[in-house]
This record gives structure tokens, C-alpha cells and sequence, in this order.
């Protein structure tokens, strides 16, 4: 089975928006994934779904072997120490340096000091921050807090890594250094779904890459194939 | 083991987190300390009523006076009486001979006096000492016992008794509700404050539950914080009552208005007042927090 399957998947939200409509979508294990399309098209509606921020109102979306709609509140925890999840705003928090902010996400799993110590260490050289481990995010850059974040995302060795727009607070040539760490986290074996506007990154990589327009899946382009003229619907 | 690791992280950050938010923690603290110094004081009054209501229960006794001329069956006829009705706690004998025993031990004059007082002649009554079960109820029986034959008079301190009686069960009554009322909205004031504290930390929350924090996991320190200010809060209500208390009891020298209301004494009065207050505090802060940090676990 492919590492996520959606079917028939729908979101409205109360207020009656509907944000995702009939989508059907598999990705497979070891991809990585654009998704792309106009502003509120539904692209963070449908990865929210997937790390279980918002419960789809029909239809039927599997992670990783976990059926997702199912799951209760209380349970929510299980299916996010599988994944990783990056954003825009970095989501760090100010008062723990760089180590800390990635430490606390093996603290509440309850990994003994030493193991922390050594995972925190490692995955803060896989994303090229070795010197920084004692900075505070406000004393790093917009690039660096970035890549703590996916520090953390990642420290625990999750199979899926989803990221909502990781590049959209950052300039081009940042932008293309955070790609080049997913590109090398990606090739460790994770899984990358990646949100993004950014047409240029998502041309130079040449990813598989899904247009969503409306909330359907408009395009559906594979590795390789994506070119920036085919779509015009990215503002 | 891990559970173990995770709660002692909890705990190290629920103190760090009290004192990097020191001015909200405060709102909280003061909010706590002065319920529970209302708290206290209600406490000590409903104490000090139950203490005074029961030495009066316990020390009122119906005192029957039988007739003078009255023989042992007679006695026996009215004891058994008695034994038969409902409501009476025990019932003790007392001879005229004892009485009067008692009268001559206790002074020379009686002595002197009574010394040659012949059997017939003494105007001293055989007696039925009574105690009831419920001191409400005391009115009634004492016409009972009065209306059996071979009782002359009874004798109860009537009027007073019950008057007292009632108006402390009143105060009892008033204590009771405020203690609870009291403790409901302060359970709920400091889950509002906290709640206020929280808001502030909802990202923090949020970047618990994306990495993987169980809903427990996230509870723990929030409510251990709870537990902190708790007892933060119930310091200064703490200090006030032992001190406050014991300074009242040395200057009424342990008795209200007259003898007849004695204070309980401080010791361990104060200390027992103190736990109780310490144990509210601890269970409204982690009520509290705990309330307020379910909110944020829902999705
Ligand atoms: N919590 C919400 N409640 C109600 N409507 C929402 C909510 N979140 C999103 N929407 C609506 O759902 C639609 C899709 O929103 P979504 O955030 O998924 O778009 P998006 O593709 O991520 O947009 P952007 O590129 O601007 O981030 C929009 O019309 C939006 O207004
Ligand atoms: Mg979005």
C-alpha cells in the first residue's frame, strides 16, 4: 500500500467553505511531492488533514498505515511522531536555544539524555547548523531558524516530512539552501510533501508535482515532467 | 523509565515556567491567596461554632427531681420508664445521701449545717442525671420526664440552651455554604487566570502536539504548575491564619464575650487549619490548570 492514500476525500469547514473536493491521491514511499496551486486552493487544507490538524468531513485518508479520520484526539500524538511538519513561521520557541528547540521534541518522548544528546547533535549537522547549537532562533537568521525547525521535524527519524510553504519567508538563494537540505534529507529515505508557490523550485527540481485548483487535483505532473509554462494558474 | 524521565521534565519546566511568567503566575497567586485567606477565616468560625455547639451538647443535662417521699420500686418504676423512651443518651443515679455527701465534702459551712439533718428532714431530692441525643429535642423530653408520676421537677437551663442552640446552628449553616461556595468560585476564578496564562503559551502547546507530546504529556507540567501556584498561594493565607489566629486567642486570653464561649486552642488547631488551607490551594491550582489546558487539547 502506498505510504498515503486519500480517497474520496472532502473538507468543508463551518462555514461552509469547501476546501478539498473528491480528492483521490496516493504517494508513494521515498517520493517527494509538490503541491501547488493558487492561493486558497486548498493546498494547506489538504496536508493539514494529513498531520491531523483538521478531520476530513467525508472520504477516507491513510498515513503511513494509520487511518487518520478514525483516530481520537487523545491518540493524535501517535500519528505525529511518525511525521515531521516544517511551516512558514519556523514555529520555534524564542526562550530554548537552537539544541533545546530540537531536543524538546525527543524531551516529551522521554529518550534518555544521552541518546538526545547524540541524535540532536547529528541532526543538527545533516542541516549544516554544527556551530549554531547555542544560538537563540532571534539571534539566527531567517535560513537558520528554518533549518532548525526542520532540525526538529526530523530528529526523530519520522517517514514523513510535511512542509507548508518552508520557503515563503525566505530569499531565492536561501530558499534553494533549504531545498538542497531536503533534497539530502530526502534522500535518507523520508518521504517529502512539500506546499509551495514558488515555481521557481519547483522547476528546478523537478519533482512529482500536484496543481490543485478549487480544491481538486487539477494536474498531477510526474518526476520529471513539470514545466513552469504548463501552468498559469500559480500567481 | 520513560515515564519517569518525562515526568521529571515536566516538573523541571512547570518551575521554570512559574517563574518566566512570574506576572501572570502572580495574578494567579494573589487570586488563590486571598479566596483562600476568606477561606481561612470561615474555616476558623465554623470550627470554633462546632467546637462551642458540641461542649454545650454534651454538658446539657435534664436534671429530673423526684418526690421526696419516693421509695426504691418507685425509682425503679421511673427508671424503667425512661429506659423505654427514645431520644435519651444515658441516665446516671444520684442519691440524696451522695448529694449531700458531696455539699458537706465541698464546705464547713454545709457541713456545720447539714451534719445533724435527720433523713426526714432533709430537703434535698433523689435525681435522675439525663443527657439527650439531640439537644434539639431537649424541650420535648424534659415535659416527657417531667409528666411521668413520682417526678417532681426538671430542670434543664431551658430558654437560654435552645436559643444558643439554634442561633449557632444557623452560623454553622452560613460557614458551611460560604466554605463551599468559596472554594467553587475560586476553583473557577483561577481556571479563568491560568486560562489567561495559557492563552499566552498556546503556541507553545501547539508545538508540543506537533511533535509528537501526548495529551498527557502536555497536561502534566501545566497542572504541576498548578500545583506550584497553589502553594505559593496559600503561603501568605497560611502565615496570616497561625499568626492572625494565636494573637486573637492571647488577647481574649481563649474566651468570647464571656466564659461560657471558650476558643479552640491554637495548637494544633493553626497547623490543621493550615493543611486544609494548603490542600485547597493545591487542588483548586491543579483544577485549574487542568481545566484550562483541556480547552486547547481539542481539535
Ligand atoms: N479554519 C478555516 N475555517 C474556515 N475556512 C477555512 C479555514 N481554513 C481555510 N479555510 C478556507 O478554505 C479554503 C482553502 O484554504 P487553504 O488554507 O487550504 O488554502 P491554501 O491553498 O493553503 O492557500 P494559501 O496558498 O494562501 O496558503 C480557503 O477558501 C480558505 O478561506
Ligand atoms: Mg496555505
Amino acid at each position: 500500500m502506498s505510504l498515503i492514500v486519500c480517497q474520496h476525500l472532502k473538507k468543508q469547514y463551518k462555514t461552509g467553505v469547501v476546501a478539498i473536493h473528491d480528492l483521490n491521491l496516493n504517494i508513494e514511499k521515498g517520493e517527494f511531492c509538490f503541491v501547488i496551486g493558487s492561493t486558497g486552493c486548498g493546498k494547506s487544507t489538504l496536508i493539514k488533514m494529513m498531520y491531523r490538524e483538521e478531520r476530513p468531513t467525508s472520504g477516507k485518508i491513510i498515513v503511513g498505515g494509520i487511518n487518520v479520520a478514525k483516530i481520537r484526539n487523545s491518540k493524535v500524538y501517535k500519528l505525529r511522531r511518525k511525521l515531521g511538519v516544517v511551516f512558514q513561521d519556523y514555529k520555534l520557541l524564542n526562550r530554548l536555544t537552537a539544541y533545546e528547540n530540537i531536543a524538546f521534541a525527543l524531551e516529551v518522548l522521554g529518550l534518555p539524555k544521552d541518546e538526545i544528546h547524540n541524535k540532536v547533535l547529528k541532526v543538527l549537522d545533516l542541516v549544516g547548523l554544527k556551530g549554531k547549537a547555542k544560538s537563540y532562533p532571534h539571534e539566527l537568521s531567517g535560513g537558520e531558524q528554518q533549518r532548525v525547525a526542520i532540525a526538529r521535524a526530523i530528529v526523530n527519524g519520522p517517514r514523513i516530512l510535511i512542509c507548508d510553504e518552508p520557503t515563503g519567508n525566505l530569499d531565492k538563494r536561501t530558499s534553494m539552501e533549504i531545498m538542497e537540505v531536503l533534497k539530502e534529507i530526502n534522500k535518507l529515505g523520508t518521504t517529502i510533501i512539500m506546499v509551495t508557490h514558488d515555481t521557481t523550485i519547483v522547476n528546478a527540481l523537478k519533482e512529482r508535482t500536484i496543481l490543485l485548483d478549487n480544491g481538486r487535483i487539477l494536474k498531477d505532473y510526474a518526476k520529471g515532467t513539470y514545466k513552469y509554462e504548463s501552468n498559469k494558474n500559480i500567481n | 523509565m520513560k515515564a519517569i524521565r518525562i515526568l521529571t521534565r515536566s516538573i523541571r519546566d512547570s518551575f521554570k515556567s512559574v517563574f518566566r511568567n512570574f506576572s501572570l503566575s502572580l495574578a494567579s497567586i494573589s487570586c488563590i491567596a486571598i479566596t483562600l485567606i476568606v477561606v481561612a477565616i470561615s474555616l476558623i468560625l465554623t470550627y470554633n461554632v462546632n467546637n462551642f455547639t458540641s461542649k454545650v451538647e454534651r454538658d446539657v443535662t435534664i436534671v429530673a427531681f423526684l418526690d421526696t417521699n419516693i421509695k426504691e420500686e418507685g425509682r425503679q418504676e421511673i427508671l424503667e420508664k425512661l429506659k423505654k423512651m427514645e431520644g435519651l443518651q444515658n441516665i446516671t443515679y444520684e442519691s440524696k445521701t451522695k448529694i449531700g455527701e458531696e455539699m458537706m465534702n465541698s464546705s464547713d459551712i454545709f457541713k456545720n449545717i447539714m451534719k445533724n439533718w435527720d433523713e426526714s428532714e432533709s430537703p434535698l431530692q433523689d435525681t435522675y442525671l439525663i443527657k439527650v441525643e439531640n439537644i434539639k429535642e431537649i424541650g420535648s423530653i424534659a415535659k416527657r420526664i417531667e409528666n411521668l408520676p413520682g417526678v417532681d421537677i426538671v430542670k434543664y437551663g431551658e430558654g437560654m440552651v435552645e436559643q444558643l442552640v439554634s442561633l449557632f446552628d444557623l452560623v454553622r449553616k452560613i460557614c458551611y455554604g460560604m466554605v463551599i461556595a468559596l472554594i467553587i468560585v475560586t476553583a473557577f476564578l483561577i481556571a479563568n487566570t491560568i486560562k489567561i496564562t495559557i492563552f499566552s503559551r498556546r503556541r507553545e502547546i501547539d508545538i508540543m502536539r506537533l511533535v509528537g507530546a501526548s495529551n498527557i504529556n502536555i497536561k502534566i507540567p501545566f497542572v504541576f504548575e498548578g500545583l506550584i501556584l497553589g502553594v505559593l498561594g496559600s503561603i501568605i493565607p497560611i502565615i496570616t491564619t497561625t499568626y492572625g489566629y494565636t494573637a486573637l486567642y492571647e488577647k481574649f486570653h481563649g474566651q468570647l464575650f464571656s466564659s461560657l464561649i471558650t476558643l479552640i486552642k491554637p495548637q494544633p488547631f493553626v497547623f490543621q487549619v493550615s493543611l486544609v488551607l494548603l490542600i485547597i490551594g493545591i487542588l483548586v491550582g491543579m483544577f485549574g490548570s487542568w481545566r484550562a489546558v483541556r480547552k486547547y487539547l481539542k481539535i
